[in-house]
């Protein structure tokens, strides 16, 4: 048994002196997590606006001249570039990964702190050359986010010049800056826990970050392989992609090479990238769940399991995204039957959290809305998942507006649900502040609401053959009129929803420069996190000694006890109890 | 305890006062860097597959030509390969060796024997870059054929990781004498480990990058490489 009890406290405890090795060159992993947040917002808001740009041209075409085809299919590719990987992937991780995962399991910091530091500011790195090339000549690439040769690489491709160039040398820096800060959250888990948090003693959320953590680090490298090869592709005239291609008249220098070989790749990081994500989601809204029903979360071993599950199937999937590609007939069965075996893990977790509000005490706060409404936008994008797994199914629809609507509904809206759960949830630890109640249910119930007017429209453009990725609709006599009409509402919804976004922005500015401070414990919640002696936390955590923990994170609503909850690092010599009886049954 | 046992706990249930086994757990000595050079491996061995696995479909596409198997191909003489092999093994010798002199503590052994495990290394590397001439002075440049884009990447990549442990390395020898006569051993036990996996790596990237075109043709059916699925 791998219990590293306080493995942390030969760690020097004083916190750096100088403003700028406390809050710049930072080695504190809340720090860290906090400039992890604050780049993965601001970037996530470039790629907000893009959405909107995109969204102006759709729902009314050719009435903005700034927006022309090119640029088009740049925002297009910026917007899903950015958002998978430099916005969920880093927040998810870097930002929520780095603040939780040393407070939930007990340590005073990452084993690694000096690599850590160097992950965010490789990041931050990533980010910059990522953004530099909305300013080269030719302007970032226009590919998809799918970067899919030989097209990419290839004249006729916005930005197929230096776009594309730094689009791969971003995403290669990216890697190399999760693979640093990967190790630390895997290493952190396994060797720095405090005494008595043994793994099943673990909140959910350190085990959807620790298991997305180690897809990550498996499933980066195929991004990696594929970049470094596709540059070379492009650079120095390889053809590890590149097919005999003529162009205008004359044979090109490539030839020889397998563009579907790039497509396998990038899908072999492109599905787990989906579980990257959503596995941490799944963790934090388990927590939350149970936190604010008051309840412990149904099924605990199970969701564990599940986790584990979901993480290692998500590697014997990923050719369902290539059905349309063309692939021998077995294959397609056989991603097809992994595709519909993974539902059944999915599915486990999703009537755990159901049963987990079952009769709970549950309290909609701000969190508590953001972690429900997660179930209802992940149950409508998971299904549509289970429709687009068959190939038969997924044929005609491949290139439809149904697919946007699926992925943006499981991989889009339901993390971003989580994600401002999170916010929401752990703000008052992270700033000491609590965030306004009635802007944030406004901005729940816009983004809501709003949200299922732009996805949920676009099944139905689907199912009419709309096609997904066009600038304009030409010779498509085969999609009603009215299709336009929806298109111009869901281009409205997509702009409300975008405003309600600035309203979060404004709830953080104003909550902390004027918000109301928070207790220790505003949510009453039983885990490490919460136990600080300071909040926000100080450097090291938790004081002079480390916690001891001698019970679950789940320990809500236990008949007998008077509080409604049970902290992780209480014994039960100390737990206030009303009725011993009702106490001692509950085995507790 | 096996990690199923781990997962089969029940967390829920209480454990008497005194006698929770999470609390008399004799703790494992913390070794972190361990864990992250293992997972560390991982990451290089996916990466690595991952391009070999590239490798064998593209063998299987007409134009693929391999560089070994007929006296005519570049790489049926092997002589410089086998060369830059000897090196790499003399490499993950020495380091082995200075391993076992910090334990002894023989502080002057360890600074050679690192010494020469990071000459070997730079060696090794100059070694394959005369290989590299090799190849291209025959007429199979980086871009000439599909075989030889994969050769020199490989190798490229190959000798990236060992620079990177050259790196590491480095402030091993600038602190030899300030680490504790446990911390060296400790150290130098991970150092060998990323040392030789790197020369298992070598190895098979030797045999498959000079492997005649009915291996690669094996290989690549055993991993279901067809028409079909390229």
């Amino acid at each position: 048994m791998t219990m590293s009890a306080g493995y942390g406290d030969t760690q020097q405890h004083d916190g750096p002196g100088s403003f700028w090795t406390r809050y710049v060159w930072s080695q504190d992993h809340k720090v860290i997590a906090i400039q992890y947040s604050l780049t993965a917002i601001f970037v996530g808001l470039v790629a907000l606006v893009l959405s909107a740009l995109m969204r102006l041209q759709l729902g009314f075409p050719g009435q903005f001249s700034f927006i022309d085809s090119t640029h088009y299919l740049q925002f297009v590719t910026m917007h899903g570039m950015i958002m998978v990987v430099y916005l969920l992937t880093a927040l998810l991780l870097g930002g929520f990964g780095n603040y939780l995962i040393p407070l939930m399991v007990g340590a005073r910091d990452m084993v690694f702190p000096f690599l850590n530091m160097l992950s965010y500011w490789t990041y931050l790195l990533s980010v910059l050359v990522l953004l530099a090339s909305f300013f080269v000549p030719g302007g970032p690439t226009g590919a998809g986010w799918t970067l899919y040769p030989p097209q990419a690489i290839l004249p006729g491709t916005p930005g197929s010049e230096a776009g594309i160039l730094l689009m791969l040398i971003s995403l290669a820096i990216f890697i190399v800056a999760f693979t640093m800060g990967g190790l630390n959250y895997v290493c952190t888990v396994l060797q720095a826990r405090t005494r008595g948090m043994t793994l099943m003693r673990m909140p959910l959320t350190v085990w959807g970050i620790f298991v997305a953590t180690i897809l990550g680090l498996l499933a980066f490298p195929a991004l990696l392989v594929s970049a470094v090869m596709m540059f070379l592709d492009k650079t120095v005239g390889t053809s590890f992609f590149m097919p005999v291609i003529i162009s205008l008249g004359e044979q090109l220098d490539y030839g020889g090479g397998s563009p579907i070989l790039f497509q396998h790749l990038f899908w072999f990081f492109g599905h787990p990238e989906v579980y990257i994500v959503a596995l941490p989601a799944f963790g934090i809204v388990s927590d939350i769940l149970a936190t604010h029903a008051r309840k412990n979360i149904f099924g605990y071993r199970m969701m564990v399991w599940a986790i584990v599950a979901i993480g290692g199937l998500s590697f014997v999937v990923w050719a369902h995204h290539m059905y349309v590609s063309g692939m021998n007939p077995y294959f397609g069965f056989f991603f097809a039957t992994t595709t519909l075996i993974i539902a059944v893990p999915t599915a486990l977790k999703v009537y755990n959290w159901v049963l987990t509000l079952w009769q709970g005490n549950i309290h909609l706060t701000v969190p508590m809305l953001f972690a429900i409404g997660f179930i209802f936008t992940f149950v409508h994008g998971g299904l549509t998942g289970l429709f687009l797994g068959n190939v038969v199914v997924d044929l005609p629809l491949s290139d439809t507006y149904f697919v946007v609507g699926h992925f943006h509904m499981v991989m889009g809206v339901s993390p971003v649900m989580v994600l401002f759960a999170a916010i929401y949830h752990w703000f008052p630890k992270v700033s000491g502040k609590l965030l306004h109640d009635g802007l944030g249910k406004l901005h729940f119930w816009g983004t809501f609401i709003g949200t299922y007017l732009v996805f949920l429209p676009m099944h139905y453009l689907g199912f009419l053959g709309v096609p997904r990725r066009y600038y304009a609709m030409a010779g498509t006599d085969f999609i009603p009129a009215s299709a336009q009409s929806l298109n111009s509402s869901i281009t409205v919804a997509a702009l409300v929803v975008a405003l309600m976004q600035l309203l979060f922005i404004a709830n953080l500015i104003i909550s902390l420069r004027w918000g109301k401070a928070a207790s220790a414990n505003p949510w009453h919640a039983t885990t490490l996190e919460w136990q600080t002696p300071q909040t926000p936390p100080a450097h090291g955590n938790f004081g002079p000694q480390l916690p001891t923990v001698y019970r679950w994170a789940y320990d809500y609503s236990v008949p007998g006890a008077r509080d409604d909850f049970i902290p992780q690092h209480l014994p039960d010599s100390a737990v206030a109890v009303d009725d011993a009886q009702a106490y001692a049954k509950a085995g507790k | 305890m096996s990690i199923f046992s781990k997962l089969t706990e029940k967390p829920w249930l209480a454990q008497p006062e005194g006698q929770d086994p999470a609390l008399q757990l004799t703790a494992d000595e913390a070794w972190p860097e361990r864990t992250a050079l293992k997972f560390l491996l991982a990451t290089i061995s996916v990466l690595f597959s991952l391009f070999v696995i590239t490798l064998l479909g593209r063998s299987q596409l007409p134009d693929f030509q391999v560089l070994a198997g007929e006296p005519w191909l570049p790489l049926s003489d092997r002589s410089g390969l086998w060369l830059s092999t000897g090196l790499l093994c003399g490499s993950s010798l020495m380091m082995q060796l200075a391993q076992w002199f910090s334990r002894q503590h023989l502080a002057k052994a360890v600074l050679g024997a690192l010494t020469a495990a990071v000459a070997l290394i730079l060696l090794f590397l100059f070694a394959q870059y005369r290989v590299w001439l090799q190849l291209a002075n025959a007429g199979f440049g980086f871009t000439d054929t599909a075989a030889s884009n994969y050769f020199y990447l490989l190798t490229a990549l190959h000798g990236v990781h060992l620079l990177g442990g050259v790196i590491a390395v480095l402030p091993v020898f600038l602190q030899l004498d300030k680490q504790s006569g446990q911390t060296l051993p400790r150290t130098l036990t991970l150092c060998c480990w990323y040392w030789h996996y790197l020369l298992l790596l070598w190895l098979l990237l030797f045999w498959l990058l000079t492997s005649p075109a009915q291996t690669l043709n094996t290989l690549a059916a055993l991993c279901g490489f067809g028409e079909a699925t390229l």
